[in-house]
Formats: structure tokens, sequence, C-alpha cells
């Protein structure tokens, strides 16, 4: 069973962070979108377009989501910017 | 989730007559079609646009405008409901996206096809990167939207309600 979540960026903050998502290990103690928010805004240089106050949006599992959403192991997190088509 | 075969995300351009008659083709019971086609301006914020490039999330997109038709259909009595969104470069007079909607009577089509628009616009996994002589930019959203797409909802969580919990 993996023990990652895979994170995709996209639009203005993939350009931003200059990559389009990875997977990593669900860091310890990260249960929430929001807290793996936090945690990737806070490896600092180059990744405060996900810093708090930075309008971000959320999808997990390909569902739009509240920073509240419930994060596991194998899930599948995007952070994107507000949505624009149309 | 089997996803919704009303539902089309492409590169490629569509035919709106071929759309629009293939929403009543055979159906007697149908007595209104509204649809809506959305268009590449040539301008926005004030600056010239010669092109715009459609990025989206494949997979959720998917998902994401067959739960916006589903929710149509939940909302109004529907006979028929057709939306499609397209991807890649575009430019001024291309079309980018077509929502139609049959059924009996006018009010329930107007309504759903407005609804299906509006929910598009903040909850569809679209961002479009405008070509201007100021260079490339990626288009903001606007608050407008957002207002829009809330007056369908008889509560719940909006964007701003979560933002402001940060």
């Amino acid at each position: 069973m993996t023990t990652k979540v895979k994170v995709l960026y996209f639009a203005g903050l993939r350009e931003a962070l200059g990559q389009s998502g990875e997977e990593l290990e669900l860091p310890t103690g990260v249960a929430t979108v929001g807290a793996l928010r936090a945690h990737l805004a806070g490896r600092g240089e180059g990744w405060q377009a996900l810093a708090a106050g930075r309008k971000v949006r959320a999808a997990l599992n390909q569902r739009m989501v509240g920073a509240e959403a419930a994060v596991a192991a194998g899930d599948e997190v995007a952070f994107f910017p507000p949505v624009t088509g149309g | 989730m089997a996803v919704d075969k009303a539902v089309s995300v492409q590169e490629t351009d569509f035919d709106v007559g071929a759309e629009i008659a293939q929403l009543s083709a055979g159906r007697r019971e149908v007595g209104a079609v509204a649809s809506f086609v959305g268009l590449v301006r040539d301008v926005n914020d004030g600056s010239g646009v010669h092109a715009m490039t459609l990025e989206h999330y494949p997979g959720m997109t998917e998902r994401a405008l067959a739960d916006i038709v589903d929710q149509a259909r939940a909302r109004w009595s529907l006979l028929g409901v057709r939306v499609i969104h397209r991807y890649g470069r575009l430019e001024p007079a291309d079309r980018i996206v077509f929502v139609g909607v049959a059924s009996s009577h006018r009010g329930d089509a107007f309504a759903a096809c407005e609804f299906i628009m509006d929910y598009l616009k903040t909850r569809a996994p679209f961002w479009k990167r405008e070509e201007t002589p100021e260079g490339a930019r990626w288009v903001d959203a606007r608050e407008t939207d957002d207002s829009a797409a809330a007056r369908w909802s008889g509560g719940g969580e909006s964007w701003e309600d979560i933002e402001q919990r940060r």
C-alpha cells in the first residue's frame, strides 16, 4: 500500500512553483488539504505562491474541496488558482 | 462514476446548429431549447487579446461538468442537456463553450442554461492565459462570477467563507 500522496499544480500556480506535480510522503501530522498546503508553503523560497492569503483553490481526488478536507495516503490533491473557464 | 455523455471537453470546434438540432431530434415532447455560446473576445481588462490558451485538469474537468449537469437535472425538468468546452489555443471570435438545454417549456430551459454557465464559471477547472501586446498573462477570476453562482444556492459554503477562515 502506498504511503504517498500525488500533488498536482495548475496554471499560474504551476508556473510560480516551476513544476506540474510531485509525489510525496504524507508528512507526519498532515491530515487535511489545508495542512498539506501549509506544509508545502513552509518549504520556503519558491513556495510562497501557496502561502496563506494567496488565492488558491484545491481539489481532492478530482473534486473541489475546502481546507478542512481529510487527506490520506493514495489521494490525489490538486492546488490551483480560482478557475476562469467559460 | 460514469462520465456523462452530455459532456465533451475537446480541442476541436463544434457545430452550434447541429448541437441545437440534436437536442430535440426525434423528441416530440420538447417544447423549448435554450442555448449559450461563449466566444473569445479581442479585448479584456483594457488590453487587446490576440489569442488565449485554455488549460484544464483532465479527468476532473469532465467530472465537474457532469456534476453540474446532474445538479441542473435535479433542479429542473429537463429533456436534454449538452455541454461542450474547448481547451488549447484559441483566437478572437473562436467558440469556447456551448451549453444547450431542452425542456417542455422555456422557463426550465432558460434557467438551467444560465445555471450551468454560472456554475461552470466557478467550478470547472479551466484557466485562461491571454496573449496581449504587453505579454502573456493569466486571467484573474472575477468576483461577479462567484456572486452569479451564489445566487442559485440556498446556503452552503462559498469559497469566500473558506478563504476567510484561513
